[in-house]
């Protein structure tokens, strides 16, 4: 899924200085998952702005909705009138979202109240982890099912580098080391001779480093 | 000779190599660079010259190799993959080249958390082990990594780090064997403060052969306090100190004189270990003990080859 967090609330506030009426709109898919921006967490953030900005003295309206998803435009056709009917929309939604209103309506002023943090999984109750860079060529049948470029601080594609302690990463003690999870994966099924091989250099033009992607999937195209 | 440098020369005659190493300025400064060159000039075969360590910007280490070879100094330029992506690699190897520069060592470097720009992006477009792929197409094929044809030749002694310190222990050997395939023709080692374990692993590079395909220069840092020892011990990871040298360093009525004995017995130690071709002396912002430690391990003078 899609992780993100809220900004930080002084952050939000100076976001919506300038406007009186404000439209906060969630996301009913990842961001709800996560617990970020989904209807209850869209509910307790306009409370709060509602509240932070009535003790400042200012007169705000802050009014709430949430769509089931944000980054289709066919879910924001459906709040239309809400969002011509505010100078602000302030989208709990990843920066997907956030585009997505922008480019369906170009007159809506929008501004992003989380971060968008990474792809990743929930490993335990509160902790969201990374898991995947999107780079556009999967390699995970050479790794083990551990992805070293969204996983290493480096992003190696021959680990582990000698930075690699007690099974954790150099840059922090809470960071599995990506390539000591490689390591004992392929140990414990007999195939360590897959890291013998030396991966070559990666062909990132796949990646982010290639310029904006697309995808056109001729079987689905109506002309 | 793959690039007549004279470390190669020196290890290629059979004898026991040093190389030592300086940190370029956080500076413009080309006279610090020749001073601290001239002090060790005369106790080492080859100089390594870092590349931004630590993620601290420093002078380039590809301008101070050029000051090195103005001193008739064989230097060994360190390229980390962390600042530069294959563009930027290729066109300073031919740089390198072109000022005589032959021994270049292949590094990942540590991540930019560590230095005084936590915020920059970093780069690793290849990994150590590909910037050895390439350099070696580069000298064996005359050919960029693109395919396209180099115009002259690219004579560079392609070095690799290794650490027999870091984790999983029993992978470190094996890696060490992909950075020979990978074009490796010498090695220099973490430091080892750990004789027992080095020796292990050693041990592990002897039965597969390798000690016969790679010349291994066995890292070494000159302890100066107490407090370094304990520093490097608790926070540098891929160090291992053992307590019992630290405690010698806390106990000593003079830690510099204990720490230069230390240095000489692990050379003596490091020396009868089968398969060590040589000692690489790092001795970052205390340059000038090493011509001491060298004279009292008995490595000077040095060859003329």
């Amino acid at each position: 899924m899609i992780v993100g967090e809220q900004k930080p609330l002084e952050e939000i506030k100076e976001l919506v200085a300038d406007y009186e009426r404000i439209l906060v709109l969630g996301c009913g898919t990842c961001v709800t998952v996560c617990f970020t921006g989904g209807e209850k967490e869209v509910g307790i953030l306009a409370s709060s702005l509602r509240m932070a900005t009535k003790i400042d003295g200012q007169g705000k309206v802050f009014d709430e909705d949430t769509v089931q998803r944000q980054c289709e435009w066919e879910f924001l056709d459906a709040v239309e009138q809400e969002i011509k009917e505010h100078d602000l929309i302030l989208s709990t939604a990843c920066g997907i979202g956030v585009q997505a209103i922008v480019e369906r309506f170009p007159q809506a002023r929008v501004a992003p109240a989380i971060n968008t943090t990474f792809l990743g999984l929930p490993e335990e109750h509160g902790l969201w982890t990374e898991r995947c860079a999107a780079c556009g060529e999967c390699m995970l049948h050479q790794t083990a099912g551990v992805c070293p470029i969204a996983r290493c601080a480096k992003s190696l594609m021959n680990g582990p580098c000698g930075g690699s302690q007690d099974g954790k990463c150099e840059i922090d003690p809470e960071v599995a080391c990506a390539w000591q999870l490689i390591y004992d994966r392929l140990k414990a099924q007999g195939r360590l001779d897959q890291m013998l091989e030396i991966t070559p250099a990666r062909d990132w033009s796949t990646s982010r480093d290639g310029g904006p992607r697309r995808l056109v999937r001729q079987d689905l195209r109506i002309d | 000779m793959k690039s007549g440098s004279n470390l190669e020369k020196v290890l290629t005659e059979g004898h026991f190599a040093v190389t030592s190493e300086m940190g370029p300025p956080k500076g413009t400064s080309a006279d610090f660079v020749r001073k601290t060159a001239e002090h060790l000039k005369h106790c080492c075969d080859a100089m390594n010259v870092t590349d931004n360590q630590t993620a601290i910007v420093r002078m380039s280490s590809l301008a101070a190799c050029a000051i090195l070879r103005q001193m008739d100094i064989d230097p060994v330029m360190q390229m980390v993959t962390r600042d530069r992506n294959r563009l930027a690699m290729q066109s300073d190897i031919l740089g390198a080249v072109a000022l005589g520069i032959r021994n270049l060592l292949c590094l990942t470097g540590d991540h930019q958390k560590f230095g005084n720009h936590p915020t920059a992006k970093n780069v690793h477009d290849l990994d150590s082990i590909q910037l050895e792929q390439m350099i070696k197409t580069m000298r064996d094929e005359g050919l960029f990594m693109s395919g396209d044809k180099i115009s002259g030749d690219v004579p560079i002694f392609i070095g690799a780090a290794a650490n027999p310190f870091a984790d999983p222990f029993e992978f470190r050997v094996l890696r060490l064997a992909k950075k020979i395939k990978a074009g490796g023709d010498f090695i220099q080692t973490q430091a080892v403060f750990d004789i027992p374990r080095f020796t292990k692993w050693m041990e592990m590079v002897r039965d597969q052969g390798l000690h016969e395909q790679v010349y291994i220069l066995a890292g070494l840092i000159p302890m100066k306090s107490a407090g370094m020892a304990r520093y490097m011990k608790k926070y540098v990871a891929g160090l291992m100190i053992p307590d019992e040298l630290v405690k010698r360093m806390a106990g000593a009525s003079d830690a510099k004189e204990e720490g230069v004995n230390i240095a000489c017995e692990l050379i003596e130690q490091i020396r009868d270990i089968p398969g060590v071709r040589g000692i690489h002396i790092m001795a970052v912002a205390w340059e000038k003990i090493v011509p001491e430690i060298v004279e009292r391990a008995q490595l000077l003078p040095r060859p003329i080859v």
